[in-house]
């Protein structure tokens, strides 16, 4: 009754205008579903492309070719007596190896030629040799049969073998490509799993290149991210959440911590290199000012997430703690905090992540040198996994290329382990109330 | 038919908008609380007690005693500031932002606010059960012993069951829980729940406990099983508690406190308040005009 004096619409006629707009609002309902699902299907795709782009390049990375040859580990061409230290520094393994080479393919002569036969091997077969006879120096003036790798060009070119007839020869001369055909012919030569690749640190010379120094270097940096980030961050996150007053001064602090996490990463390797490096004088290149860099980059993150979980906590929880008389502290760390850890970890895991990928404050601070040893502690100059990625897509060899999507596939991983660790993490810790 | 409905509809607006002017009417003139406010035995003493949140004054000029075991039920419309005033008893309004608290408080004649006024110990003495059940995430048992561990009321591990067990059986519980003292007290029932609370409460044998509406949430038997258990804790407790159900305060309760727009109108025992209200507003109020 009363509606009549607001409109003259009879009942009929107003379920025939909700009818009429029925039909556009369930069109635009599909329309906005569709969207949503077309907006997944292209992330998924984007994934999808650039997993089977990376896994394709790099998976031939982890194997590596490498000829089978009878070496005989003769004391006057190695021209030493015994097995020392000493001697093993100064023993030619190389013409060992030329020896082998030789005796293999007799026919082969004039320098030139014989030059292309050397250059089978890798300049890195040497040293295997000299680690063989270390260990066994009861070999000294024995013969035995040694799988030895391979050189790149000579890898690269038994690789792209299997994609096209005639191969990619490169800088392979058509005689070289022979043998290399009468060795697969017959078994002696075979593409073997490349354990070097994780065993090693750099190197100018693709088939000894590893990302071991790398890894290293990354876990050390993030050893000493975490070492301090996640405290630092944690006490940062509770002391503004729990005890700071409400006014200008923590307004303030507020506002330049959300800055902080803009700042563009470059900047904060200038820092780094300005402040830890110029004025502590903080060794260059080591996992310790990379560590410290990127704790003033990931710090941020940390308290943000922080603060964000210990808000989730219900107010009622800390009602009823006070209500019992527990003091300030006894109400974070009894209650507050073992409710907030699910998401402070998920947030420190993720900060974690990022500081795994981030290169660019690196560079500054060194962490871009050429390093080959594999770093034992945190002062050791060492390199980072972006930066290795960094360091050998620059590289002009064509297997750098498989390597460095091979690095970015155990770069990948890594991250992949670790967002998943947060995720089950938090559905592991997390409580209801 | 046609004619009621538009009487009824013409007029219901009009009428708790006349008496809602007249209470304000006669506020302003009356601003003494009728009734008997002190007595003889208090436990509790608040004299004179303004409450301000930052600007706004919530609570004007209230003077109370609440006695030794005595129940006393506050009740009044929704913000009319009955439960920040139960709040200023143990100094839970510390915790809000802007909030000053003004007036002489004391506990056995000892002081509730001052400088050298310790709130930990306070809170042991005048514990609180709220309006939503609120068992902490952890098992039953923990919940209970929570209060005896931090105040180090048990020295051996033995005590400590002990006044476990106790706290459950006064507050009912026992029987329910006893074989699940493991299992995390989210997992109880809303009832069981708030009895988990009063349980967590009286752990600490607190002499005075303070109750925020702490039947709101429950169905009516878990209300009527807690009602039963706040006339048993009497014997030993002196209780404070805010209501909505006037019916809650009449059965529960030996003295009522109208709260009205932050003052306090009138205080006498429940049974004049309910049968022979002497303010016009509490009146009003009793008889449903406005709430």
């Amino acid at each position: 009754m009363t509606d009549s004096t607001q409109t003259n619409l009879t009942q009929q006629q107003v379920r025939e205008r909700i009818e009429q707009r029925l039909a556009s609002r369930h069109r635009k309902e599909k329309l906005f579903r569709g969207l949503g699902i077309a907006s997944i299907a292209f992330g998924v795709l984007a994934v999808v492309v650039l997993f089977t782009d990376i896994i394709g390049k790099g998976s031939g990375a982890f194997v590596q070719s490498a000829i089978e040859l009878r070496v005989h580990y003769d004391q006057q061409v190695l021209g030493i007596d015994e097995v020392d230290d000493e001697s093993l520094a100064w023993a030619n393994f190389t013409g060992v190896i030329r020896e082998s080479l030789r005796e293999r393919f007799p026919e082969v002569s004039g320098r030139g030629e014989k030059r292309e036969l050397y250059s089978l091997v890798s300049t890195g077969a040497p040293f295997t040799l000299r680690d063989r006879l270390r260990a066994n120096p009861e070999l000294l003036g024995k013969t035995e049969t040694l799988w030895l790798a391979a050189d790149d060009d000579v890898d690269t070119f038994v690789k792209s073998l299997s994609d096209t007839e005639e191969g990619f020869r490169g800088r392979t001369s058509e005689q070289k490509a022979g043998w290399i055909q009468q060795l697969l012919g017959s078994g002696e030569m075979k593409k073997r799993f490349n354990s070097t690749f994780f065993t090693n640190g750099d190197s100018r010379e693709p088939e000894q290149a590893g990302i071991r120094a790398a890894l290293m270097g990354s876990l050390f940096t993030l050893l000493v991210t975490l070492a301090l980030s996640f405290p630092i961050g944690v006490a940062a996150a509770i002391y503004l959440e729990e005890y700071a007053p409400k006014n200008r001064w923590t307004d303030l602090i507020e506002v330049n911590i959300n800055n902080l996490a803009a700042v563009p990463s470059i900047v904060f390797g200038l820092l780094g290199l300005a402040i830890f490096i110029n004025f502590f004088e903080l060794p260059r290149s080591a996992p310790l000012v990379g560590g410290l860099v990127l704790t003033l980059m990931t710090l941020p993150t940390i308290i943000i997430s922080s603060r964000a979980a210990l808000k989730a906590v219900p107010p009622s929880i800390r009602e009823a703690a006070m209500g019992m008389g527990a003091s300030r502290m006894q109400v974070v760390f009894h209650h507050v905090l073992p409710l907030a850890m699910p998401g402070m970890l998920t947030g420190a895991i993720i900060g974690m992540a990022q500081a795994l990928g981030e290169t660019a404050p690196l560079l500054m601070i060194g962490m871009v040198a050429f390093i080959v040893d594999v770093p034992g502690g945190v002062t050791d100059p060492a390199t980072v996994l972006p930066v290795q990625i960094f360091l050998w897509a620059d590289s002009p060899e064509r297997a750098f290329v498989e390597r460095t999507s091979a690095a970015i596939m155990v770069l990948l991983s890594f991250l992949i382990v670790m967002n998943t660790s947060a995720v089950l993490l938090r559905k592991k810790l997390e409580r209801r109330w | 038919m046609n004619t009621m409905t538009l009487d009824a509809a013409g007029a219901e607006p009009a009428k708790p908008e006349s008496v809602e002017r007249k209470a304000v009417d006669t506020l302003t003139k009356v601003r003494e609380t009728v009734g008997q406010p002190l007595c003889d035995d208090a436990k509790l003493r608040m004299r004179n007690v303004n409450v301000f949140y930052g600007e706004a004054q919530a609570i004007h000029d209230v003077s109370l005693d609440i006695g030794r075991n005595e129940v006393v039920a506050m009740i009044g419309p929704s913000g009319c500031g009955k439960s920040t005033f139960l709040r200023c008893l143990n100094r839970m309004n510390d915790t809000i932002e802007g909030c000053r608290v003004e007036g002489e408080l004391s506990l056995d004649d000892e002081p509730i606010y001052g400088p050298r006024v310790d709130v930990v110990p306070l809170r042991a003495r005048v514990g609180m059960v709220f309006q939503k059940p609120n068992p902490f995430p952890k098992s039953i048992y923990d919940n209970v012993a929570y209060g005896p561990k931090i105040h180090g009321i048990a020295s051996r591990r033995a005590e400590l069951d002990e006044i476990v067990e106790n706290s459950l059986r006064r507050a009912g519980l026992w029987n329910e829980v006893k074989d699940r003292l493991d299992k995390p007290g989210t997992g109880l029932s809303g009832g069981q729940q708030q009895r988990l609370c009063i349980a967590r409460a009286i752990a600490v044998s607190p002499e005075v406990i303070l109750m925020d509406e702490p039947c709101s949430a429950l169905d009516p038997i878990a209300t009527a099983r807690i009602e039963e258990l706040i006339d048993e804790l009497r014997e030993n407790y002196t209780i404070a508690i805010v209501t909505h159900s006037m019916q809650q305060a009449a059965r529960v309760s030996q003295r009522t406190a109208y709260f009205h727009l932050g003052h306090l109108v009138e205080v006498n025992d429940t049974e004049t308040v309910f049968t022979n209200p002497q303010h016009e507003l509490t009146e009003a109020y009793i008889t449903g005009r406005f709430g």
